[in-house]
């Protein structure tokens, strides 16, 4: 057995070890650098391994992992083809410039002795998050799951300390939550009674294409379950307060990555376990995911408008792009899933740097509201610039991501004869224009502000370009993101990779 | 009668429902954030009781193999005693996926099946998935291909001796881990509200940062 | 001697290089405006070289990169682009020089941004005149859109911010709104957006009903830039900018820029034979006809002087909107014409504007009674500029107005050659009254306040003409516009290719 040939675990294990090792870690010493460190060395090998495995299946195929080697169906498998390598890649490829990015916001957000705490609980984040996407095995998804929100409860909560409104933030995610995986559980168990398997791909042989009232019961649950944690409209009640009383960094990371994994499962749930051939899955489409997505679409991003909290506004475009994904994965063609899988990663580039020149703002202006922003530009360029072009990102301009998820989105839309669809889709994406719009005069054209505002520190501004940086190479070079998407979702209609 | 009988059939499945329906109600209803989480409880409860309940099988002893037994596994299993073997099988092979059907119909329908006296005419209790789980939800049972089946019948037919299906416990043992800890968290969270605010109340949380934000309780003098 | 096809590249790549150099320079004016000079000069040298080689019919064309199916960064030159890019580049060397003596003048703020972003919007400007497709078009477009905007609001005062806004949504609104899915939507149906000779959409469109019109639609009202009414509203809001900003972006890269998309995917997305077939052009003629009577009727109205050159502009840009929706060959090269011709004449009057507000103080054209007395040259050019945008001889802008009528014949619509008519009647009322009130009516008097509202009493001591690179530039144009009227049949000859259907 050579360390590559247990590469596929190393994302889930090494963090998962890490973490217990980073509450050993003094916060008091070097001004809590150590556990900071630490997690960011942990962070960047997890993402080394998350590419890798991306690079791997990219060019040789799916790779089948058994724990323990126990074989599936009994063992547990982890499964990683171009479509969770992708996510992977992602969620790691976030935490490894959020971690390091976190330092100089969290020591002037959180309690200085909590600083090894909070880092544990970021890691022990990122291991659900990454388990869940990388696992093979239906039940472990819940388990996961359960860890990456255990741990982004305590995360929303360190936001206490700021304003206590993120306790009750956290207490309400917690109970959200809680509903969502526990009806993702009953979802499972329904399942598990139809075909007497757990793991996802025996899932869809025993199914076998049949219809089924309990099949059709356990997706409902697991649709729920899964729509409550990716804050589908109208189960996003919990998301606007979580983002906006969590500490910056941390509502940099879970923005970026939480709600897109629960997307991701969603996905998997069914195309890879239930299989879309079943009419319901199609009435499910038609009738509750495109319906509620463009719901979803405008009524958040009309809330966004009228917020004057630059975190509330944030979190309330992310419940309307979540629209756009679930919108592109309702067209049921080929093209559209794919075009929900690049605004999927997209997204997750573009609100994480969002996200993050936020916490740059609530560092140095000590406000995360928009009266604060005023004037920005002449006290803080380069968090100005980055937040000018990730919201250009958001807005869909040319050269960055975000164009390139609206131009797949587009032409998915047009190309299954949706032309209702595309002008829906361009028209939220002018309430994008005002709302990020409003944020950009007031930093351009407002006097400066008067006091010692200054430009954020190099340990913030550099991770923060360098996701910018992806998001317009990503924008010009779409060789990674759209080509994989386009083959992965080829592979899930059952084209094979 | 037969609403009657139908109803009875499943009393597990009701209770299940009940009990989860009334932690529903009891988060949604209370503003006492400890009662809210109790709630919480009662509802994952549930679903425990649901997943243990889908284990059992009539008849069936805890799943501990019984002397005598092993041996005629042994015989059944020899043509692909490789495949029950960790780490070898494929997915889909043969004798593993008449194993797992097998577990997916051992169901406590067939349990119920059998104390109402409507088991069917079959010995092998597998062999009569029309029992009430799948019927619970009046649908048509998911095929089980025959070699499948008659391999699963078999077995039991030569093994004589019933075990209830283990997997869905030890999945709902890690439920129950998971269900405890989001309880000690929320509880933790509780104990922190209680500290920041002074109250744990919803509605007083609500007033309070209303008074806050705006300088007085405007959803509490809505309320009132 | 660079090559046509490197020199496209060039030509979008020089003013692109002079940002940094402006910036690099910031500190030190005369080299700053030294190195948009040079870009100026630069760029014309390119400019004339692709103008050149496609004259002698090469379509030199640049692949820059491929961004995914349907998205390549690339360009092509053709006649109609070709002469926008000529012009343009002309045009801003003329007004790089008309810059620095009104914003020495009027020692205007931030004077490195402002020189920033017009080398910005120059280079936005190329690439949507190179565009070898429209999704090409649509980033420089945007491009133009987003870099204009510090330029509109560069007061940076209630107005300027009221007015950016204004700018920004209507602009922006409509290119996302509608412009962009009637690109993806064209991609969609022919699978590919190059513009073709003859137009790419008349096949796969054979029997489609209503849908070219639907298509035709988002295009003519997404590029708000063409002003056609109800998307006109941003024009007038764009006044707020100072003058050099309205002379060269609001009478010649932004507008025409508008003008020229509409025209260009008239042209090569949908073919002229096409709309002619089809008539799914006859519901936008009418727009057009409508926006050009009803922005000289606004014209007529307004005081503000740059108001009623932006009004006047609004109604000449339709013009152009109309030889495209006339459906016919003569109507398509009279829109041509009319790009190059308006865009001299436009910018001589918005020059003229400038130099009497630098020289005199006066923005209302209820102030400039006799003002001519001391301003000669300033309104003899006024005098020529406006002579060119009613139409008359000798001036270029009797041109296209001349193929504009000759095209409406062709498609038998009289009631436009009739449009045509009242407007050129409108243009002398609002646009020839003003020299005639500087030369000819009584100045108001020492100390006495002029009529009108707002205005100060004139300071006749001071009172003289603006610097001289406030009154050459005009100059310049005006000639333009003159030489235009001569030079019009190898424009004709040049501009004819865009016809063919290979």
């Amino acid at each position: 057995m050579t360390l590559l040939a247990q590469l596929p675990v190393i994302p889930v294990i090494l963090p998962l070890i890490a973490a217990p090792l980073t509450i050993l870690m003094p916060s008091a010493k070097l001004q809590g650098r150590i556990p900071w460190l630490w997690a960011s060395a942990v962070s960047w090998a997890t993402f080394a391994a998350c590419a890798t495995l991306l690079y791997s299946v990219a060019t040789a195929g799916e790779i089948s992992y058994h724990l323990g080697d126990w074989g599936p169906p009994i063992g547990i498998e982890y499964r990683i083809d171009l479509l969770n390598a992708l996510v992977l890649t992602l969620v790691s490829g976030v935490a490894a410039l959020v971690i390091p990015f976190s330092y100089a916001s969290i020591r002037s957000e959180i309690n200085q002795r909590q600083i090894s705490l909070f880092y544990a609980a970021l890691l022990i984040c990122m291991v659900g998050l990454l388990g869940v996407t990388i696992t093979g095995d239906a039940f472990n998804v819940f388990v996961f799951l359960e860890i990456a929100s255990l741990s982004t409860y305590a995360l929303v909560a360190l936001g206490g300390r700021r304003d206590r409104r993120a306790l009750t933030a956290a207490f309400n995610y917690l109970v959200m939550g809680t509903i969502g995986a526990t009806f993702f559980v009953i979802g499972l168990g329904l399942l598990y009674q139809a075909t007497g398997t757990l793991n996802m791909a025996d899932l869809k042989i025993q199914l076998a294409g049949d219809d089924n009232r309990m099949v059709e019961a356990g997706f409902a649950f697991i649709l729920v379950g899964m729509g409550l944690k990716a804050a589908m409209f109208p189960m996003h009640l919990w998301l606007p307060n979580a983002y906006a009383y969590a500490p910056s960094a941390v509502a940099a990371f879970i923005a970026a990555t939480s709600t897109k994994v629960a997307v991701y499962v969603i996905i998997r749930f069914i195309y890879t376990v239930i299989g879309a051939d079943f009419d319901f899955i199609g009435a499910a489409f038609g009738w509750l995911l495109a319906p509620l997505a463009i719901a979803g679409m405008f009524f958040a991003s009309i809330v966004a408008v009228f917020q004057d909290d630059l975190k509330r506004m944030l979190a309330y475009s992310s419940v309307g792009q979540i629209g756009y994904m679930l919108l592109g994965i309702s067209f049921a063609t080929e093209q559209g899933l794919a075009a929900s899988l690049v605004h999927l990663f997209n997204h997750g580039l573009m609100k994480g740097a969002l996200f993050m020149a936020v916490a740059c703002v609530v560092l140095r202006a000590g406000t995360q509201s928009h009266a604060g922003c005023a004037g920005l530009a002449f006290r803080m360029p380069w968090t100005t610039g980055a937040f000018v072009i990730a919201g250009a990102s958001l807005i869909g301009a040319p050269l960055t991501v975000g164009f390139i998820s609206k131009w797949q989105l587009l032409s998915a839309a047009f190309d299954s004869g949706r032309a209702w669809a595309g002008f829906l889709i361009v028209a939220s994406s002018l309430l994008a224009v005002i709302y990020i719009g409003r944020v950009i005069e007031l930093m351009l054209l407002r006097p400066a502000p008067a006091g010692g505002v200054r430009e954020a520190p190099l340990s913030m501004l550099v991770p923060m370009w360098i996701l910018i940086a992806a998001n317009v190479y990503f924008g010009v070079n779409t060789e990674l993101t759209v080509d994989l998407a386009e083959r992965a979702a080829h592979a899930l209609m059952g084209g094979g990779s | 009668m037969d609403l009657l009988a139908f109803i009875a059939e499943r009393y597990n499945y009701w209770i299940f429902i009940v009990l989860m329906m009334m932690g529903l109600y009891i988060v949604i209803a209370r503003t006492n954030l400890i009662k809210k989480l109790i709630g919480l409880n009662v509802f994952q409860t549930s679903v425990f009781i649901y997943y243990i309940s889908i284990g059992k099988i009539a008849g069936g002893t805890a799943p501990i193999y019984v002397a005598g037994d092993m041996e005629a596994r042994a015989h059944l299993a020899e043509g692909d005693a490789a495949e029950v073997l960790p780490g070898k099988s494929e997915i889909g092979a043969g004798a593993i996926q008449g194993e797992s059907l097998h577990d997916g119909f051992g169901l406590a329908g067939n349990d119920l099946a059998t104390l109402t006296g409507k088991a069917s005419e079959s010995d092998a209790v597998h062999s009569a998935p029309q029992g009430g789980a799948n019927d619970i939800f009046a649908a048509p049972v998911l095929d089980v291909d025959a070699p499948a089946a008659s391999a699963a019948g078999a077995f039991h037919a030569a093994a004589d001796v019933i075990y209830s299906n283990p997997l869905p416990h030890v999945l709902i043992l890690t439920a129950i881990v998971v269900g405890i800890s989001t309880t000690a968290v929320g509880l933790a969270l509780v104990v922190r509200i209680r500290e920041a605010y002074g109250a744990i109340e919803e509605d007083e949380l609500e007033a309070a940062d209303n008074i806050a934000e705006f300088g007085r309780a405007i959803a509490a003098g809505q309320r009132g | 001697m660079i090559s046509p096809g490197l020199a496209i590249v060039a030509a979008i790549a020089a003013p692109l290089v002079a940002v940094f150099a402006i910036w690099l320079l910031g500190a030190r004016p005369n080299l700053r405006e030294a190195a948009t000079l040079a870009a100026g000069a630069i760029l014309i040298a390119l400019t004339i070289v692709v103008f050149m080689a496609v004259g002698e019919g090469a379509r030199p064309g640049y692949r820059l990169l491929t961004i995914v199916g349907g998205m390549d960064l690339a360009f092509r030159a053709e006649p109609l682009g070709a002469m926008f890019a000529l012009l343009a580049a002309m045009l801003w060397f003329v007004n790089s020089l008309y810059s620095i003596g009104y914003m020495r003048a009027g020692d205007e703020k931030n004077q490195t941004r402002f020189y920033m972003c017009f080398a910005i919007a120059i280079a936005s400007a190329m690439g949507v005149a190179y565009a070898a497709n429209l999704f090409t078009l649509f980033i420089f477009y945007e491009m133009l859109t987003v870099s204009t905007w510090p330029l509109v609001t560069h007061r940076g005062d209630d107005a300027a911010r009221q007015g950016g806004r204004v700018y920004l949504g209507i602009l922006m609104g409509t290119s996302i709104g509608l412009l962009l899915p009637a690109i993806v939507w064209v991609y969609s149906i022919a699978g590919t957006t190059d513009f073709t000779p003859g137009g790419i959409l008349a096949a796969p469109l054979e029997d489609a009903g209503a849908l070219p019109m639907i298509l035709l639609g988002l295009f003519a009202f997404g590029t708000a830039k063409a002003a056609l009414i109800p998307v006109h509203s941003w024009l007038p809001q764009a006044m707020v900018a100072p003058t050099p900003v309205s002379a060269f972006l609001h009478a010649v890269a932004v507008v025409k820029a508008g003008v020229f998309a509409v025209l260009k995917i008239a042209v090569y997305i949908f073919g002229v034979d096409f709309l002619n077939v089809t008539g799914a052009a006859a519901p936008y003629l009418w727009i057009a006809a409508v926006s050009i009577l009803l922005a000289s009727v606004i014209a007529m109205h307004k005081d503000n002087l740059k108001a009623r050159l932006a009004w006047s502009t609004v109604s000449q840009l339709s013009y152009v909107t109309l030889g495209a929706m006339l459906a016919t060959s003569m109507g398509a090269l009279g829109g041509a014409m009319q790009i190059a011709t308006h865009a001299a004449a436009k910018m001589t009057l918005f020059m003229c504007a400038g130099a009497i507000y630098v020289g005199a103080g006066k923005t209302l054209v209820s102030e400039i009674r006799g003002l001519g007395r001391r301003m000669p040259v300033t309104f003899i050019l006024f005098f020529i500029g406006a002579v060119s945008i009613v139409g008359l001889p000798p001036m270029g802008g009797s041109w296209p107005k001349f193929l504009l009528m000759l095209g409406a014949a062709d498609a038998g619509q009289l009631v436009i050659i009739g449009v045509l008519i009242v407007s050129s009647l409108l243009n002398v009322g609002y646009l020839l009254s003003i020299p005639v009130q500087a030369f000819y009516l009584e100045p108001a008097g020492e100390g006495e306040k002029p009529q009108g509202s707002g205005g100060k009493a004139l300071d006749w001591r001071h009172l003289r003409e603006a610097p001289i690179l406030c009154v050459v530039p005009p100059a310049v144009t005006a000639l333009m516009a003159l030489l235009l009227f001569f030079f019009a049949d190898p424009l004709f000859a040049y501009l004819a290719p865009i016809l063919e259907t290979r």
